[in-house]
């Protein structure tokens, strides 16, 4: 019986997987470390900024101004500055992410409403940090001249709505993202352990002389990853919502899709490589040589549309790149059927064709 | 073992690890080839730099004034106006995540702008947070220098506008490419992976096999032993380290403004706990899965995220931020970044390398001390 055969290479596998304490333990300790750390440490705000300023004017326009930067919630605090070199210094060092200058002039030219200039030197070694602590030094400038010039004819404006994360809560983006990396992760370092291990370990070979056949020895071996990769995603699913906060907008079923597609995908990717590997260890950087693109190029970690267009080409046969646009959508934006479809189909050449390539890899392992 | 120091058997201990790393396609695999691609990846693939952002365009007025806002923003080189219709329709585009954001210019605002004002409406996809802030700071930037723009053709002073102004300039990095911290930021990762990944795999297979055994049998001495571990891994880090280096300042243009004798220092000094980690993991776990997972969550993973590599430090929760003071490569990335784009600061330098040789010291005495009681 070839069902019931099935079912012995899966209890196998799955036994390979989880005999091991140590290894058990590793299946379900590195998620929810990756969980606890991204969400503490991923932020996109700058917040507890040390700021130096360099007052020449002392006016009643650049206290007001100060005034106005001690009150900004994200600077804690300002430090007085008195020479170029304190300046240098403080920039060099990383004391101070940026320093802001008031001329002698400036306090006057608010006062005979000129046009009035603030110097501000920034470290550009970080320059997305620094790029944000000028946006709040803009906005204390407004804010500024608000207060000491008030216009009375209101200007045209622009009314921002943020749909789908009204407070632009960067863990709402980082959340869903993680899922998938996690589920792709997760199932990706079992699967290329697999043949490796037996290889190693000098089992291929018994595997080889049993009864089964080919086709079933690989349904036996991608399962586990398989059951696996869904057991984290479901894991992550519960807790996001439950404990972070993060809506689920979107159809279950629908995800559950969209994770089983892509998880076919990525084991296909996987079992090559470990049908490609002699060691275990081989097996281990080949699965690192996988993940760090597949990771860096799912619009994880920047934006799939700042890539160079040759590189968006590659990003699109990137497993973990549709399910992540679903993953987003499926939370956040209560994303329909007919767009999960057009994101999601790609998957299935894809699949078809990792796959494919591992059988046909793994039949010439066997030979 | 012994703990004698025989220079004889030390070389002969090190032409044997060299041969061994020499032999393996995967070390140099992971040595050279990983190096060079993720080096390209944060190159080209991490891309931080705002871009011309794709939104849609829903005009609902047909005033004179709304089609030339609406040409305003089709003309605007920040953004690529890829659709135009009603906000129903152009929230299934937002959705599927064709298009960033929606501007809406509603119906009323021609008039609204002959009398001086003219709200425009900006709809964001707040999914993706960095975007949706661009598209919304931006678009009413596009807004405000047409209405400058407009008033100027009247012959009529710009209402309201900043009274002050803040001339920002940006030291080191006046161009503000975010590859001037990202790449340098890989060549961290890079040396966290040789460092500590390698080592623990390499040596955990060791003793997986049990050529450790047969090497303790022998009279070679613990100071030999590690050192011997130790020198082939460290070269193996400054060489990739080099090769990341030459291709960050020839293919990135990211410039090395500092002495190639401090980014040496810099890199040897943070080599040293990223070995010593190494070592005490492959010694207290003794098998390789386990051994690479842990490498992964001690050193890869923090390397990536508690550093200040990514993420800013000081905005982290307070436990987090106490959390970092452990993590070595929070030692690395400043005086990393200054050597490259700053130059040499022995001021920044000398207290970072001071840290990472202390680390260093913690980690190899633990190492040495969990390997003497595998042996007894």
């Amino acid at each position: 019986m070839t069902g019931n055969r099935i079912l012995a290479m899966i209890v196998k596998e799955l036994w390979a997987v989880l005999r091991d304490p140590r290894g058990r333990i590793m299946l379900i300790v590195p998620p929810l470390l990756q969980l606890i750390l991204f969400s503490a440490a991923a932020t996109l705000e700058v917040k507890n900024v040390t700021i130096g300023v360099w007052n020449r004017d002392g006016g009643p326009a650049s206290v007001e101004f100060i005034n106005q930067l001690a009150g900004s919630r994200n600077i804690s605090r300002i430090i007085s500055i008195t020479s170029e070199d304190a300046l240098r210094s403080g920039i060099d060092d990383q004391k101070l992410i940026a320093v802001v200058i008031f001329d002698e002039r400036f306090s006057r030219d608010v006062a005979a409403r000129r046009p009035a200039t603030i110097l501000a030197i920034l470290d550009g070694r970080r320059s997305n940090t620094a790029q944000i602590v000028a946006g709040y030094l803009g906005t204390v400038a407004a804010n500024t001249g608000a207060s000491i010039r008030p216009t009375l004819v209101q200007g045209g404006r622009s009314i921002v709505t943020n749909w789908f994360n009204p407070n632009l809560d960067y863990l709402w983006f980082i959340m869903p993202s993680l899922v998938v990396t996690i589920c792709s992760l997760s199932a990706l370092s079992i699967t290329v352990q697999s043949v490796a291990r037996e290889r190693e370990l000098g089992t291929f070979d018994q595997l080889m002389v049993s009864p089964l056949r080919l086709h079933e020895i690989l349904i036996g071996k991608m399962t586990p990853p398989f059951l696996i990769g869904l057991f984290n995603a479901t894991v992550y699913l519960i807790v996001i919502p439950l404990f972070y906060g993060v809506p689920f907008t979107g159809s279950l079923l629908l995800f559950y899709l969209a994770a089983a597609a892509s998880l076919l995908a990525i084991i296909g990717v996987g079992m090559a490589v470990s049908s490609i590997a002699r060691t275990q260890q081989q097996a281990f950087l080949g699965m690192f040589l996988v993940t760090v693109p597949m990771t860096l190029l799912s619009g994880f970690a920047a934006p799939v549309d700042n890539m160079p267009s040759w590189l968006r080409l590659i990003a699109e046969l990137n497993p973990q790149k549709h399910f992540l646009v679903v993953s987003e959508g499926l939370f956040l934006k209560g994303m329909p059927a007919s767009a999960v479809f057009a994101e999601l189909w790609p998957l299935l050449p894809i699949a078809a064709v990792t796959l494919a390539a591992s059988t046909f890899l793994f039949r010439l392992r066997m030979e | 073992m012994s703990a004698a120091f025989d220079p004889r058997r030390m070389r002969a201990m090190l032409a044997k690890e060299f041969t061994q790393i020499a032999r393996d396609p995967s070390t140099l695999l992971i040595a050279f080839v990983l190096p060079i691609l993720l080096i390209f990846l944060f190159g080209y693939g991490v891309n931080l730099d705002t871009a011309r952002t794709s939104i849609a365009l829903s005009r609902q007025d047909d005033g004179e004034a709304a089609r030339s806002l609406a040409g305003a923003f089709q003309q605007s080189r920040w953004f690529d106006v890829r659709e135009v219709g009603t906000i129903g329709s152009l929230k299934t585009a937002l959705i599927a995540g064709k298009v960033r954001g929606i501007v809406v210019i509603p119906d009323g605002f021609s008039r609204a702008a002959a009398a001086g004002g003219g709200d425009i409406q900006v709809i964001t996809d707040g999914s993706m947070p960095n975007s949706a802030g661009f598209v919304s700071g931006y678009a009413d930037g596009v807004r405000a220098t047409w209405a400058a723009g407009r008033a100027a053709e009247r012959g009529e002073r710009p209402r309201g506008g900043p009274a002050i102004d803040v001339d920002n300039r940006y030291w080191f990095n006046p161009a503000l490419a975010s590859r001037y911290f990202l790449v340098p930021g890989a060549i961290a990762i890079v040396m966290t992976m040789i460092g500590s990944l390698l080592t623990a795999l390499v040596i955990a297979r060791e003793w997986e096999r049990g050529t450790m055994e047969a090497i303790m049998a022998t009279p070679i001495g613990m100071g030999e032993f590690m050192i011997s571990k130790v020198i082939p891994y460290f070269v193996l880090g400054i060489g990739s380290m080099t090769v990341c280096t030459v291709l960050a300042i020839g293919v990135f243009g990211v410039p090395l403004r500092g002495s190639p004798l401090a980014l040496l220092a810099i890199a040897s000094a943070f080599l040293v706990p990223a070995l010593g980690l190494g070592l005490l993991i492959s010694a207290a776990t003794k098998n390789q899965f386990v051994a690479s997972q842990i490498a992964l969550l001690t050193a890869f993973l923090p390397g990536l995220l508690l550093s200040g590599f990514l993420f800013e430090i000081g905005s982290m929760p307070g436990w987090v931020q106490a959390i970092t003071y452990l993590v070595p490569a929070r030692y690395l990335i400043p005086p990393l970044e200054t050597v490259f784009v700053a130059g040499d600061n022995w001021r920044l330098f000398l207290p970072n390398i001071g840290a990472l040789l202390g680390f260093g010291a913690v980690f190899f005495t633990l190492a040495i001390r969990v390997n003497r009681r595998r042996i007894a």
